[in-house]
């Protein structure tokens, strides 16, 4: 009974073109409508606000996010494996503060830069260590650890701030064939990201263990070893995050960047991956974050006051949610 | 049937013993008892009634919020939007005293409604959209946030009478008057939760959610009733709170929620749902509150004590663990 209606839907799949059946898909997948959203946003604004399609404001909508854009391709492939992580405000806050006192205290500006991600790593293994091996959930975890490495940088630091760096410090200064580099860090971490998470053998386990733990194993995955893959990457990202974060102002306080998990979480789901794990790319991630700054910029020339902005952050999330709900039951009723 | 061939009863018993023993509750009770010994002895200004009473008047906003979450995991969810609703209840008690020229005492109960209703939102996502609670109470947490912001464009609102401060800065009988609805919540919240067949079902709901809908447990109703009552509950807290600082700012509760998770975690609730008990959350509450108070009157700065809560909180859940398996070897 149930063998019926299979045939009836391979006939009519293969009907249609399969060009036209592939954009179909494209377009109506998660980074596919977040995509036509920025740029009908940028279109339409474009068109209302001569300042708006200046270069130098759109060049900001891809820019001024783009260290969150880093931090969410992280937390992405970390929600895909089936955990998440509520410490990345506090770890940029600590990591940030690392690279300024090593390059202020006389270290080159390359060896502030590469130390703080490589922290970064180690704490995403101490995190996944705790997870993997010690069986702690994940969100119980980075929540201590967010206490730790917060009350840490105001036991050391309490709120001083870094000035006097020098000037080849300011990575996200720079700027590479006129494009900044907060934009190639973006672009590079989110390609880099989605290739390895679809080729590589362990992208492919980290998808299995989000979707299916159980399976995974029974299929010859070791779980716990790719539970700390997954960690460990998404400490690397963040490092990148804060040396971003470090050097885009000429100064750093020593402080947590308020809200900011929130933000990369929220790019994250937007972005398309179930917090059930399993689900999701990281392109969606980078689409969602992009989308967040050019809505803010759009409030901001339609003088809609800027403190509406995290209900808008809220009300989008729920509306990913939903039509994600909704998209599944049709599935399923198919 | 398996387990009379791999145990005798004697051992059986032996077991239960240890097991009642090193329960979570009396874990974390020796640890308060042995942190407060060892506190008291570094200064002699944390030991005193005065300081005692003070601090549960500044825990009683946690503790109110601990209790629904509480109810909340034991059913396998989690609420992270009550910091949110804690802010939104404060600026809705300002801005429609202030600014729509309500009585306060109208302002009060409006702000309290908008709080159940915000929480009522959220059970009605979960239950009826199947939204997971993590995910629905994230978007309310930026949602309701940025309504408290939108709404007060960030101004603060102040100049309250007099009569508004008894409930956070006075004493009724001796004892700071908040306390006592804190107190009062635990006790009925605790006999809720062990002596009701509503308690009980919430277990059976975090065991195994299908299970219990067919036995007739109606799931979806008791839900939507927690959060229903989160959100309740983080509107008393919010207006405690206003009460207690003299000001309504749209930050208030910022980063409320995972001190309430910590403390309700920390009393030896799992995460993952089915257990947990009231006596523990409270123990779980106080821990965290005269950990912070002890250690800031021992000359650490601030904010700096969470080191220890991050610590506290990791390693009591690794002993449990460690005592689980421990325990759970024979079975």
């Amino acid at each position: 009974m149930t063998a019926t209606p299979l045939p009836k839907i391979a006939a009519n799949s293969t009907a249609a073109p399969t060009w036209t059946r592939r954009l179909r898909s494209i377009i109506f997948s998660q980074e596919g409508i977040l995509a036509i959203g920025i740029i009908l946003l940028l279109v339409v604004m474009s068109l209302g606000f001569e300042r708006f399609r200046a270069p130098r404001n759109l060049l900001d909508i891809f820019q001024a996010n783009a260290y969150i854009a880093v931090a969410a391709v992280g937390m992405s492939i970390l929600i895909i494996s089936g955990n998440i992580d509520i410490s990345v405000g506090s770890l940029v806050g600590v990591l940030a503060i690392l690279s300024g006192t090593m390059v202020t205290s006389g270290f080159p500006a390359w060896v502030s830069w590469i130390v703080p991600i490589i922290v970064g790593g180690i704490v995403g293994a101490v995190n996944g260590f705790f997870v993997a091996y010690l069986r702690i959930p994940s969100i119980v975890v980075t929540l201590g650890m967010s206490s730790i490495l917060k009350g840490s940088l105001i036991i050391v630091l309490g709120g001083t701030t870094i000035y006097n760096m020098p000037t080849d410090f300011f990575l996200a200064q720079q700027a590479w064939l006129g494009i900044p580099s907060p934009i190639w860090f973006m672009i590079i971490a989110t390609v880099v990201g989605a290739l390895w998470m679809r080729y590589s053998a362990t992208g492919r386990a980290i998808y299995a263990v989000g979707g299916n733990a159980e399976a995974a194993r029974l299929s010859g995955i070791n779980s716990q070893r790719t539970t700390m893959t997954a960690f460990i990457i998404n400490g690397v990202m963040v490092g990148i995050c804060s040396v971003m974060y470090a050097t885009q102002f000429n100064s750093i306080q020593a402080s947590v960047p308020p809200g900011l998990e929130l933000q990369v979480i929220t790019s994250a789901v937007v972005g398309g991956v179930s917090i059930l794990g399993g689900t999701g790319t990281v392109i969606g991630s980078t689409l969602a974050t992009i989308l967040l700054r050019a809505i803010l910029s759009s409030m901001v020339f339609l003088s809609v006051s800027p403190y509406w902005l995290k209900s808008v952050q809220g009300v989008l999330i729920l509306v990913t949610v939903l039509v994600d709900i909704l998209r599944r039951r049709r599935v399923n009723r198919q | 049937m398996a387990v009379s061939e791999t145990s005798t009863p004697s051992a059986l018993a032996g077991q239960n013993l240890l097991g009642r023993f090193f329960r979570k509750e009396v874990v974390l009770f020796i640890i308060l008892v042995v942190g407060v010994l060892l506190l008291s002895t570094q200064t002699d200004k944390f030991l005193t009634v005065d300081n005692i009473l003070n601090q549960g008047r500044l825990l009683t906003e946690v503790m109110l919020l601990a209790l629904p979450m509480t109810y909340i995991i034991i059913t396998g969810g989690i609420d992270l939007s009550v910091g949110s609703i804690l802010g939104l209840t404060a600026i809705t008690l300002g801005y429609t005293w202030q600014n729509l020229g309500l009585p306060l005492e109208v302002a009060i109960v409006v702000a309290i409604a908008i709080a159940t209703l915000a929480g009522f939102v959220n059970g009605l996502f979960i239950v009826r959209l199947g939204v997971p609670p993590l995910i629905m109470t994230l978007a309310t947490l930026a949602l309701y946030r940025g309504l408290a912001e939108g709404i007060s464009q960030a101004r603060s609102v102040r100049g309250y009478p007099e009569w508004f401060f008894e409930l956070g800065q006075r004493n009724l009988l001796g004892i700071p008057t908040q306390l006592w609805i804190a107190v009062i919540s635990v006790i009925i919240a605790g006999i809720v939760l062990s002596r009701t067949t509503f308690g009980r079902s919430l277990y059976a709901i975090g065991n195994n959610e299908l299970g219990a809908r067919f036995s007739g447990i109606p799931v979806n109703r008791y839900k939507l009733l927690i959060y229903t009552f989160s959100g309740f509950m983080a509107g008393i807290a919010g207006w405690i709170f206003v009460s207690r600082v003299s000001t309504t700012r749209s930050d208030m509760g910022t980063g409320l929620e995972l001190d309430v998770v910590a403390a309700v975690v920390l009393g030896g609730t799992s995460i993952f749902g089915g257990s947990g008990t009231i006596v523990g959350t409270v123990i779980g509450a106080v821990l965290i509150q005269l950990l912070k108070n002890g250690l800031a009157l021992s000359g650490v700065k601030g904010d700096a004590t969470i080191v220890v809560i991050g610590i506290v909180l990791i390693g009591s859940i690794l002993i449990n663990n460690f005592i689980q398996r421990r325990s759970g070897q024979t079975t």
